[in-house]
């Protein structure tokens, strides 16, 4: 019975947070509930969770990943968001951070959720809350932005919900008495229909694709992560994201056994190359770090999706990128979120030598640049590099030669614009109020992720190798 | 039997059409409750067996999709007192064309795809696709704001067509949370246009575009 605890901890803790009238006090809840919401996390690693509810809940290997990065992740945030709420004084909070715990019980749900409506459901409440997080700061901006991602991702979230329906139609076609249970859907997918499979697929793939950013879908992403606090950003680009790329690999898998496995892996290598092409053509000359950050999640999306094409050791690797995407990105967005608070701005044209005017926080962005990069010794060199090792052992080499032309491509774009933030000369700080410096509150977090994809990049701890396997094993079903 | 479930959804396609072509944004809203409305009754007049979870459903849908949505559009349409005209960005007999041409084509293409559930009326694929058809033209093709709220909804709708054929499989519980989920995404929608109102004094999309490459 942990796992209804697990999504309930942040849901007693969002009515808390509605009921506390303190501006002050309430952001300390997010650090007390994520720190119970960590250890609960932490628990339900360690013991087998056999499904419970009707087997509407329980855990997956891929699911356990995606969870335990998301915890963490909450975590980091939790504690940064206490620090950052200090100079966002003027602005109430009692919708920002009722919203953020109900994002956190909504994603939690996805993790467990073993039924394809159950699923949908916790998608949708991690979309429709992340909303007013959007534009918390209440510029035109923001509600454009706010407004471009509501439409984009209702849509999309729509047609999540048609290609759902869809494949409880196909699997409807051996007159069984259909469930949406994942496990029965698996079971049963060799008898279902396959024209209507095929079509489920697109229709998933599309719409839980917009939730994760991949092209051509994307659009609403520069947008919501650039105007979003960067906090905020941190929490989509490395949470929701995942969460999406878990609802895609689980719904793959019932393809998988409905013998659609090259049919669904030509999709997902198709729409992950694309989704790169578009990064790299959009990341040259960017010069808003956050919109640029925003072009990398998409380059980043694209390859889990290619990964999760190719399958096999391939589909390792892309696990593995996505816990160090979620880790990275999410340190890269705190950064530039603490970058944009002390300038005013976050366009290159008026941010420059953030590594002399903040130390921690310019080198810590520096320092992502070249770990999202996919540079030594940092966690996501080993998984690209796990990456590409399984597209050339496939012998894909025209796949492999471009996914290596364009990670230059994004290295170059992005190094330009990260080289002009933090290196430079300083313009003299503009008198103000509450000016923006480098806290333990804002700092701590950041070299907690740091340190975490540090480690990752010189060893790989054997419980994360374990699930990992156990993932990468779970997706090999036969047809 | 057909015909007690066949009439309905005529009823479905004949009002795409109209809200293609209908220029009052009052018009408009009225338009897709009566859609929810009928579209909330489809299961009652499909189930053999009429249960109490049904019936519960089928409430909460009117309820919803009848009276609580249209409401808080028409209050969003109060709240900017200015142009209560729809604003195409395609004219309205070409829209209400490529309507009737996607009917057309909606009607062709179920033909092609295979039926899982012999008995079932044979119209249900044809209203779903084409009702989800005109949601996207409303989406795509008008500028208001609102609209495009209005087209969201009626794509939802032409998904629920579909989810009518499904009655067996979906549990009551995924149903109800569906529903909940959006209706809490109009709200929130709702609120984002009072916002837009506020910080550009129209619901005009074509002045959201201080965000792009």
């Amino acid at each position: 019975m942990l796992l209804p605890v697990l999504i309930f901890i942040p849901i007693l803790a969002a009515i808390a947070a509605a009921a506390i009238t303190s501006n002050v006090l309430r952001p300390w809840i997010m650090p007390v509930a994520a720190g119970l919401h960590f250890a609960g996390t932490l628990a339900v690693m360690n013991v087998n969770t056999a499904p419970i509810w009707g087997g509407w809940v329980g855990m997956d290997p891929p699911g356990k990943l995606v969870l335990l990065l998301i915890s963490t992740l909450f975590l980091i945030c939790a504690i940064y968001i206490v620090g950052y709420l200090r100079y966002r004084t003027e602005r109430s909070n009692r919708v920002l951070i009722p919203c953020l715990l109900i994002f956190a019980a909504g994603a939690t749900l996805v993790t467990c959720a073993q039924q394809l409506g159950l699923m949908w459901i916790g998608v949708e409440t991690t979309a429709l809350s992340t909303a007013p997080m959007i534009y918390f700061n209440r510029t035109p901006r923001s509600v454009e932005a706010t407004w471009k991602y509501l439409m984009l991702s209702s849509v999309g979230i729509a047609l999540a919900l048609l290609g759902s329906f869809f494949l409880v139609y196909a699997s409807l076609a051996n007159h069984q008495h259909a469930t949406l249970i994942f496990s029965h859907l698996v079971r049963h997918a060799g008898a279902a229909n396959a024209l209507w499979l095929k079509m489920a697929f697109v229709f998933l793939l599309i719409g839980y694709g917009t939730k994760m950013g991949l092209a051509p879908v994307h659009t609403w992403k520069p947008d919501a992560y650039g105007e979003a606090p960067g906090v905020i950003g941190a929490l989509l680009a490395g949470g929701l994201t995942s969460l999406a790329f878990l609802a895609i690999l689980r719904v793959d898998r019932v393809c998988i056994a409905g013998g659609l496995q090259s049919y669904t892996s030509h999709l997902l290598i198709g729409m992950g190359l694309l989704s790169m092409i578009v990064a790299a053509v959009f990341v040259l000359g960017q010069k808003d770090i956050k919109r640029m950050l925003a072009y990398s999640s998409v380059e980043q999306m694209g390859i889990l999706a290619l990964g999760a094409g190719i399958g096999g050791p391939a589909l390792y690797g892309s696990l593995l990128q996505m816990i160090n995407n979620g880790l990275a990105k999410g340190m890269l967005f705190l950064a530039a979120g603490n970058i944009h608070r002390s300038y005013g701005s976050k366009n290159i044209d008026e941010v420059h030598g953030a590594m002399r005017r903040l130390p921690l926080s310019g080198t810590i962005f520096m320092l992502g640049f070249l770990a999202i990069a996919g540079s030594p010794p940092f966690g996501p060199f080993v998984s690209v590099f796990t990456i590409l090792n399984a597209i050339f052992a496939r012998h894909f080499f025209f796949i492999c030669g471009l996914f290596l032309f364009l990670l230059l491509i994004v290295f170059v774009g992005m190094g330009r614009t990260v080289l002009a933030t933090v290196f430079g000369k300083t313009l003299p700080r503009k008198r103000s109020i509450n000016a923006y410096h480098d806290g333990l509150m804002t700092s701590l977090p950041l070299m907690l992720s740091l340190l975490l994809i540090l480690i990752l990049g010189v060893h790989i701890p054997s419980f994360l190798t374990h699930m990992l396997r156990q993932a990468e094993a779970f997706m090999q079903v036969q047809p | 039997m057909h015909w007690l479930i066949d009439t309905p959804l005529v009823l479905v396609m004949l009002l795409n059409l109209f809200m293609l072509g209908v220029s009052r944004m009052r018009s408009l809203i009225y338009s897709a409750a009566v859609q929810g409305v009928v579209l909330s009754l489809l299961p009652l007049l499909l189930e053999k067996q009429i249960g109490a979870m049904i019936i519960v459903v089928a409430v909460v849908t009117v309820a919803i999709k009848g009276v609580l949505i249209p409401q808080m559009l028409h209050k969003a349409l109060l709240d900017v007192q200015i142009k209560r005209e729809v604003e195409p960005l395609i004219g309205f007999l070409p829209t209400m064309l490529m309507g009737a041409l996607g009917t057309a084509l909606s009607i062709a293409f179920a033909a092609y795809l295979p039926m899982t559930q012999a008995g079932s009326s044979t119209l249900i694929i044809p209203a779903s696709f084409s009702t989800m058809l005109t949601g996207f033209l409303l989406l795509t093709t008008r500028y208001k704001a609102i609209t495009q709220v209005i087209g969201y909804l009626i794509l939802e709708n032409g998904i629920y067509i579909f989810g009518v054929l499904l009655l067996t499989a979906v549990p009551f519980l995924v149903e109800m949370g569906i529903l909940l989920d959006l209706y809490v995404g109009i709200f929130v929608v709702s609120i984002i246009l009072n916002h837009i109102t506020k910080a550009f004094s129209s619901l005009d999309t074509r002045r959201l575009t201080a965000l792009k490459e």
